[in-house]
């Protein structure tokens, strides 16, 4: 349907190859110039190719670090001869099932530079991507409960603020005025001492992020495929040459494993042992209500970690499963515990009623830390570990991956989060951060 | 929530339990002899399988003893339950990961 013959008619039948040439800029014009033809003319956000029998790279898992990883390759390495291989469509991994949460007051130097950078990608996301990721800088506030939790607490701040990153410690009544409705009360289960607050920090649209960087890579040329599981690596001497696919071979000089949860698995195909674990993860959405909670919250004591979402639904992650599992949920009384905490620490919260529940499966390493590295086999790499908070890093991870790819080297904000400290003993300690999952 | 079959008090939810992780790693014997490398990999490095697992359990909030499981990772289902220092079951690696 087309308003009387005012506007051409475009024809529908656009091929694969030319939407990537043609990518449409998104802005208010466009939103009222395709609003005058009921919307019917917007293009696909980006092409779905048949994979080509060979590519310089092949990228493994089509999350956010896959797709930044890819992005950043093209643009800012010139290599755009790329495939990235998604078992499943892209963001439904971990990506489209975390809650968010994106900041940089890590405790340790090489922590802290690498998502600061990635924190400074964030800032400026949308425009880069000319995709709106709804990046909201509405403040994270870590809460402490007992004396040592405040020390600890402060400590942190001081060695953040170091870096040059913000952070400032919140007195209990300067918590209570920026978020009335939650229990300050000494009687309460969980007092509240007081809380560290990064104001920078934040959340964005989890899927946004990943389709924004789809979008971006396939209109340099990349090859988004989906439903296309990678079930083996092919191997000649020491050098990587390619992977078995659902689809067919698919042969590259150079792979990266971006794959989550699943990076174990991947590396065992191409014969390496990798210091990780996978771990169930929940997390949970109540029904939408009224704005009530300005800023993000997390409680590494207790577990518990709550935003508001735009759309005003209680966004609420609970802590990991003990058990190894690839099932992609966890078990109840996980989530029992972790409700308990929050209606103690938000009373308000106990009439709300839960709409959704699901589970990730998250790879944690033995430091807590991520791995961004080369492997004894050339032309292989592995982007993994990050566990249960990824997300906030997405596009640092992805940039740095590129470099390491790319040059076949680290940059040297990921140098330090190679396979290799594990040997070397330079383990970057990060479980007072990841105490809870986020 | 799964339940599991303890091998002293019969079967009890997963909740009473504690997991261990991996199970039959080998504790080195000369580790005076060991290499970085070598030391990496019994510290660190592990199968973290997708398919049958075998792992160590306590049964924490119960007659606290220790014991093997092997379990599906995709599924979550226990299949079979043995003593600490008891080998595997043979039949299980029939069943395809
Ligand atoms: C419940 C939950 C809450 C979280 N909350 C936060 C938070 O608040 N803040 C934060 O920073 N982080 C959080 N995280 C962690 C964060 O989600 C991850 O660290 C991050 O999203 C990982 O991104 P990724 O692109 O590496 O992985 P994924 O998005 O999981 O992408 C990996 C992809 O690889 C694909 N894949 C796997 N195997 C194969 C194969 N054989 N062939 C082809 N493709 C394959 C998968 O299908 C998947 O799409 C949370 C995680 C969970 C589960
Ligand atoms: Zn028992």
């Amino acid at each position: 349907m087309y308003l009387c013959g005012l506007l051409e008619p475009v024809p529908c039948g656009l091929s694969d190859t030319m939407l990537s040439k043609s990518m449409q800029k998104y802005s208010i014009y466009a939103l009222l110039r395709n609003a005058l033809n009921f919307h019917e003319n917007w293009h696909r956000a980006w092409r779905s190719p048949a994979p080509k029998p060979e590519y310089d790279v092949i990228i493994v898992g089509g999350g956010g670090h896959g797709l930044a990883t890819a992005y950043y390759l093209a643009k800012e390495h010139g290599i755009t001869n790329i495939a990235v291989l998604e078992k499943g469509w892209i963001g439904g991994g971990n990506t489209g099932r975390n809650t968010t949460i994106i900041r940089s007051n890590y405790l340790w130097d090489e922590s802290a530079a690498m998502y600061e950078k990635s924190l400074q990608l964030f800032e400026g996301l949308s425009q880069e991507l000319n995709f709106n990721i709804m990046f909201s800088q509405r403040g994270v506030m870590n809460l402490a409960h007992s004396l040592s939790d405040m020390r600890e607490l402060k400590r942190r701040v001081n060695a953040i603020r170091l870096n040059g990153i913000d952070s400032e410690i919140l007195t209990t009544i300067q918590i209570k005025e920026l978020l009335p409705i939650i229990n300050t009360s000494p009687q309460s289960r969980y007092p509240i001492l007081g809380a560290s607050l990064q104001k920078r920090a934040g959340i964005a649209r989890h899927d946004a992020v990943a389709w924004g960087y789809a979008r971006g890579a396939d209109s340099h040329g990349v090859d988004i495929i989906q439903n296309c599981e990678v079930t083996g690596m092919l191997r000649k001497g020491g050098c990587i040459t390619g992977v078995e696919t659902t689809k067919g071979i698919i042969q590259a000089p150079k792979i990266g494993i971006v794959a989550a949860g699943h990076t174990s698995v991947l590396a065992a195909m191409a014969g390496i042992r990798l210091p990780l674990n996978s771990y169930p993860l929940q997390a949970m959405v109540s029904e939408p209500i009224k704005p009530i909670h300005p800023c993000v919250v997390m409680s590494n004591a207790v577990h518990v970690y709550v935003s508001q979402s735009d759309k005003g639904e209680m966004v609420l992650g609970a802590g990991i499963d003990g058990y190894h599992s690839y099932t992609q949920r966890g078990s109840f009384h996980v989530v029992e515990g972790q409700l308990g905490a929050l209606c103690e620490l938000f009373p308000i919260f106990s009439r709300l009623r839960l709409v959704r529940q699901w589970g990730g499966i998250v790879d944690i390493s033995p430091d807590a830390s991520p791995i961004l590295s080369k492997t004894p086999i050339k032309g292989f790499y592995i982007n993994g570990g990050w566990g249960t908070g990824g997300f906030k890093a997405t596009p640092g991870s992805g940039w740095s991956f590129a470099h390491t790819i790319a040059r076949d080297e680290p940059h040297e904000l990921n140098a330090p989060f190679t396979l290799d400290r594990f040997v070397s003993g330079a383990l970057i300690d990060e479980h007072g951060a990841a105490a809870v999952a986020h | 929530m799964f339940l599991i079959n303890c091998p002293y008090c019969g079967p009890r939810e997963e909740s009473e339990f504690h997991p261990a992780g991996e199970a039959h790693l080998k504790r080195p014997a000369n580790p005076e002899k060991l290499s970085d490398i070598e030391w990496a990999d019994y510290l660190f490095m592990r199968q973290n399988t997708k398919g049958i697992l075998l792992e160590r359990w306590v049964h924490r909030h119960g007659c606290r003893r220790w014991f093997n499981v092997a379990r599906d990772t995709r599924t979550n289902k226990v299949l079979h339950v043995y003593q600490m220092g008891d080998s595997p079951p043979t039949q299980l690696k029939h069943i395809k990961p």
